[in-house]
């Protein structure tokens, strides 16, 4: 007999679990708005900010770190592109050269984002500061960096030329959640398929292990923040343009979603652990249910709740799985007895 | 001399006598008693919740929540003394007592599920401020009573200047004092408190000596929770109005101070002298900065260097430790 079995692990099942649960509620209370394609539009242009953001944090936690300085990064780096492009590009006159001053806005973006997340990786790794603090004292300067630049004033009115990146459609899929598909896949690849991405989950379980197997964790850690960094990056040119706009303390309150998107999707907080399938999986679910909340004229601030109580939920499930599955596991019930006392 | 150098605090006091001394030169006005005592009522506020940061640092966790509890706990105390009554003790107890009971369930769900401190506080604190607006609407509270008012205007040392003005130690930076004894009895003078530095060092090594890990845990977290509700009538009593958006968004500013202060993220380390240093050196920083007539959009900024430079530097002198003592060369 022909048996398809899918492997599935823990975390998986759980989060589809989750998801399914949420759609066929949303689909029960609110059948008329939200089974619509103008919803999961919605959905589509929403999510990648979210999603491009949560997927820098995500990397930094595997390492057993934490990047607290993304929404800063974000911010710097499209002010930036925005200045250069409210510098270069005279609005409403159309000129052949505006395409390639786009593109240097966008390399600039992309550049400034990686320096910053080059400067966390060297006080991390070099200088030895914990992640938190590092990224917590790299947040602030950025800010107030942004605050200098800007005065506090909103840069607005970009170009028509980019615009197309935050608010353009191919074939009825909006364009930001394209870049997304694309970024999120270049995570998996790089996580999953190269040699660094490798030693990121290694050394995300344990560091001294990892510098004893030869690697050399400095770079791993320098490379770890600023692919952080560039994600941060691709997040802010999707930002300025749908946004029309860029401006110091733009999405602050997204960076502790982002923690607890990753979390929910199963990066563990102490590193090693964590797919991006598992990120995406969580990240459909928060939007899913902002967006259903939303329809259903529930304020903003009973889904952060929701959020945060989904969160102890599938936390609580978790550790009742793992409790099983090692109880399970071990011969010796005292074993287990330790562990529920110490882990 | 040389056993002083050891000390993380010895730099940081060798910072702010620098900072003071810099600040002087501009304006005379920094080095007066009367703006000492201003610094020391604005800042009680973020001083007392950086004590129960401390606790929460040391032992081995991190709060995220405190802001929100303080938020709710304030709200609810104005709910209460507005609509039935009351004096500043009825006020103070309300606010604590919310503010345990929302701190115990963090600790309980630390303790119970393992749920990593970052991630359950980031959770409760989405909980409980997302509730708080809900049932609230967000609305802002001005009608505060005038027992209320005025409690905030007590001295308990009065002293004039020159032009005759009053000033002196507010009884807000009292309740600041209290709380600091509390902390240093308890973390220098109790089992608790070695148990708190226990819990953070090692964790296994905490239960089998027998220390009640539950306990502990709880009661961290608990004294957050206590702490933080405290500071939300004191930031009530210097604000004079209650805002629910005016306090979550602080939190990261308090972990800075604290951290700055030496507290290590990792638990274990950190005493309650450091943590004021931190809490004072970015105070008279902001304090500096107006009375130098810096720009206020310079003051994150070099928070953000302060905080990269001090801690930096305490980090890397421990790298270059570490690799003295270690017999081979091991990762960082």
């Amino acid at each position: 007999m022909l048996k398809i079995k899918i492997p599935m692990d823990n975390e998986t099942k759980v989060l589809s679990l989750i998801l399914s649960s949420v759609i066929v509620l949303m689909a029960v209370l609110s059948p008329n708005h939200f089974l619509r394609i103008e919803t999961f539009q919605g959905m589509a242009f929403q999510l990648p900010e979210l999603g491009l953001l949560s997927l820098a944090m995500m990397i930094s936690m595997l390492t057993g770190g934490i990047n607290l300085s993304i929404i800063a990064t974000t911010n710097i780096s499209a002010i930036t592109a925005a200045l250069i492009l409210k510098a270069w590009i005279i609005p409403d006159v159309p000129a052949s050269t505006d395409i390639w001053i786009v593109m240097i806005a966008i390399i600039a973006a992309l550049g400034i984002s990686v320096l910053v997340g080059l400067l966390n990786g060297f006080l991390i790794s070099v200088i030895n500061i914990p992640p938190i603090i590092a990224t917590l004292g790299t947040m602030k300067l950025l800010q107030g960096l942004a605050f200098i630049i800007t005065k506090g004033y909103v840069i607005s009115g970009m170009p028509d030329s980019i615009k197309f990146i935050g608010n353009g459609k191919v074939a009825g899929i909006p364009m930001p959640f394209i870049l997304f598909v694309v970024f999120a896949f270049l995570m998996a690849g790089y996580l999953n398929h190269t040699a660094t991405g490798f030693n990121i989950f290694m050394f995300g379980s344990n560091p001294i292990a990892t510098f004893f197997s030869g690697t050399n964790n400095k770079r791993v850690i320098i490379e770890t923040y600023m692919i952080s960094g560039l994600y941060c990056g691709m997040a802010a040119i999707i930002m300025m343009s749908r946004f029309n706009s860029a401006k110091a303390g733009y999405g602050e309150s997204y960076l502790l979603v982002t923690i607890l998107a990753a979390v929910l999707g199963g990066v563990k907080a102490e590193g090693g652990f964590g797919r991006v399938k598992g990120l995406v999986l969580s990240l459909i679910i928060l939007q899913i249910m902002s967006i259903g909340l939303n329809l259903l004229g529930v304020s903003a601030f009973l889904t952060i709740a929701f959020w945060g109580l989904i969160m102890i939920t599938a936390m609580i499930i978790h550790y009742i799985l793992e409790q099983r599955s090692l109880l399970r596991l071990s011969t010796e019930k005292s074993e287990v007895e330790s562990w529920k006392s110490n882990a | 001399m040389k056993k002083l150098f050891k000390y993380h605090e010895t730099y940081l006091v060798i910072i702010i006598i620098f900072l003071s001394f810099i600040i002087t030169s501009v304006n005379s006005n920094f080095m007066t008693a009367e703006n000492m005592f201003d610094l020391l009522k604005s800042n009680s506020f973020i001083g007392i919740l950086a004590i129960g940061t401390l606790l929460v640092l040391i032992s081995g966790g991190i709060d995220i929540s405190f802001a929100a509890i303080a938020t709710v706990s304030q709200y609810v105390m104005a709910l209460v003394i507005i609509n039935i009554g009351g004096n500043i003790f009825t006020a103070l107890m309300v606010a604590v007592l919310v503010g345990t009971i929302l701190g115990m369930m963090n600790g309980v769900l630390v303790y119970n599920f393992r749920i990593p401190s970052i991630i359950a506080t980031i959770a409760t604190m989405n909980i409980y401020y997302g509730l708080l607006i809900v049932f609230t609407g967000g609305k802002w509270i001005y009608s505060l009573p005038d027992w209320f008012r005025n409690f905030a205007e007590i001295r308990l040392l009065t002293f004039h200047t020159s032009g005759g003005l009053p000033y002196g130690l507010s009884v807000v930076t009292f309740i600041w004092i209290l709380i600091i004894i509390a902390a240093v009895v308890i973390l220098n003078y109790t089992l608790l408190g070695r148990s708190i530095y226990a819990l953070g060092g090692d964790r296994k090594s905490c239960l089998r000596i027998g220390f009640n890990i539950f306990f502990t845990e709880t009661f961290v977290y608990s004294f957050m929770g206590l702490v933080a509700g405290i500071a939300g009538v004191v930031q009530a009593l210097l604000i004079q109005t209650i805002a629910p958006n005016a306090i979550v968004g602080k939190e990261l500013d308090v972990i800075a101070a604290v951290v700055l202060g030496g507290a290590s993220l990792t638990g274990g380390k950190g005493s309650i002298f450091g943590a004021l240093l931190g809490v004072a050196l970015l105070a008279i920083l902001r304090n500096g900065m107006t009375l130098m007539a810096v720009p206020a959009v310079w003051f994150e900024f070099l928070v953000g260097i302060v905080i990269i430079v001090s801690v930096g530097f305490s980090s890397y002198q421990q790298k270059l430790k570490s690799h003295k003592t270690s017999i081979i060369e091991t990762a960082d």
